[in-house]
């Protein structure tokens, strides 16, 4: 239980999607207008990595690694799928998206079409493939890669959601023109990325 | 789709291969249509791979070859694309380049595809393969989207190699792992702070303002 706290806030706070790896930067700048979208598009990242890593992880463990396939049978229990490991992997993160986008539409119209092309672009939101490749790089156990990919997802939401935040105040002050829009957001993530740094000696 | 296919003959009789609206396609990405700090797609590994120069520089080089050549296949397979699946059709191209670039640099340059660990396997979810695909080689024909890959692969590039040189220079006192300052004999004691995320998104910041100073464009 503890192991799975201290995966669970060093995934949220430590190793930040956004603020530690730069994961999901597209969507994240792009759509950090406005807290309320920001906060839509933050929970359907949520909800993708949440249902991602878990079931990346079965298909890995019991299709993809060398030797996975024995619960076939004997003749199976050389072969190595790796070099699938891409495909797979994305294959299933665009049909989790589609899921996804398809609930949205059914249940938030307006933040369907707040969220506009960016809803289906999760898919190839960094964020989502790099949780499953990070998944599989630090040989998780699956209740550690569901906490894992909750807690990543979170992350991102906490980011963007207080990007939007300072980006909604910024509208007030008097930025030099050509810095005006990604110049001075770029600086402003480097600034809360400075911050999220004081979270590095924090260990449970 | 007939409307299409109709009007491929006379677009080609007119074309020369390096004639001045394809010079355009290459060098337009380089400053005022830059996939980074205009089009703002291809930040993450843009941040992520920028601490030293070599890995920046390869990393360049394979999203080049990625983006030129998925252009082209799917390009070549446009008008057969449904497009309600044209999202995993695509998907599924970008994954065959990645997979086959990243057994190269396996094979080849062992030490550099270990320190790019994960992004070479994220070019595939690289905004700017994607977002080029459907931008332009869903509607072009095969050459100019060549040319369409390139050119943002190497806009891509030169701002990531503007970014390592000064992150690599301040952070580690080194230009391609050559110890500039140690050689001169001036003592640099090395800036964590470029070697940290925040240090590349203040670069960008500046590379923005610097450029955007220049070329006059203007965010409202």
């Amino acid at each position: 239980m503890e192991n799975l706290i201290s995966i669970g806030v060093r995934s949220i706070f430590v190793d930040n999607m956004i603020f530690a790896y730069f994961l999901g930067m597209c969507s994240y700048l792009a759509v950090s207008k406005k807290v309320s979208t920001a906060f839509g598009l933050g929970v359907a990242v949520v909800f993708v990595l949440g249902i991602t890593v878990p079931i990346n992880w079965l298909i890995q463990n019991y299709i993809l690694n060398p030797g996975a396939l024995a619960w076939l049978g004997d003749d199976f229990s050389t072969v190595d799928l790796g070099f699938l490991q891409f495909i797979i992997f994305i294959a299933v993160i665009a049909a989790m998206v589609q899921l996804t986008e398809m609930v949205v539409e059914r249940f938030s119209p307006s933040l369907y079409g707040a969220l506009g092309i960016f809803l289906p672009l999760i898919a190839v939101n960094c964020a989502i493939l790099g949780g499953a490749l990070f998944m599989v790089g630090r040989s998780y156990t699956l209740t550690e890669a569901t906490v894992y990919g909750l807690g990543s997802g979170i992350g991102w939401l906490l980011a963007i959601v207080a990007l939007a935040g300072v980006r909604e105040k910024m509208r007030y002050s008097d930025v030099p023109a050509p810095l005006r829009g990604l110049g001075i957001t770029f600086i402003l993530v480097g600034l809360m990325s400075l911050g999220f740094l004081s979270f590095l000696g924090f260990s449970i | 789709m007939s409307a299409e296919t109709a009007t491929v003959p006379e677009v080609k009789k007119s074309e020369p291969l390096f004639s001045k609206k394809n010079k355009k396609l290459v060098s337009n990405p380089l400053d005022i249509d830059n996939p980074i700090t205009v089009q703002v797609l291809g930040i993450c590994s843009a941040l992520a791979v920028t601490t030293q120069m070599k890995p920046a520089f390869i990393m360049a080089l394979s999203l080049t070859v990625v983006t030129a050549s998925s252009n082209v296949v799917i390009s070549l397979m446009r008008n057969s694309i449904p497009p309600r699946i044209r999202i995993i059709v695509q998907l599924a191209v970008v994954s065959l380049w990645v997979t086959l670039v990243s057994m190269l640099l396996q094979a080849y340059v062992y030490d550099v595809a270990k320190q790019l660990s994960v992004f070479i396997g994220l070019i595939i979810t690289n905004c700017i393969v994607m977002g080029r695909l459907e931008a332009f080689a869903m509607g072009n024909k095969p050459w100019p989207s060549f040319l369409d890959g390139i050119g943002n692969g190497l806009g891509y590039g030169l701002i990531l190699m503007i970014i390592a040189f000064f992150r690599e220079l301040l952070g580690g006192g080194s230009i391609f792992g050559y110890k500039v300052f140690a050689e001169l004999g001036i003592p640099y004691q090395g800036n964590g702070l470029m070697l940290l995320p925040a240090g590349a998104c203040v670069i960008v910041g500046i590379i923005i303002w610097v450029q955007r100073s220049i070329n006059g464009y203007r965010e409202h």
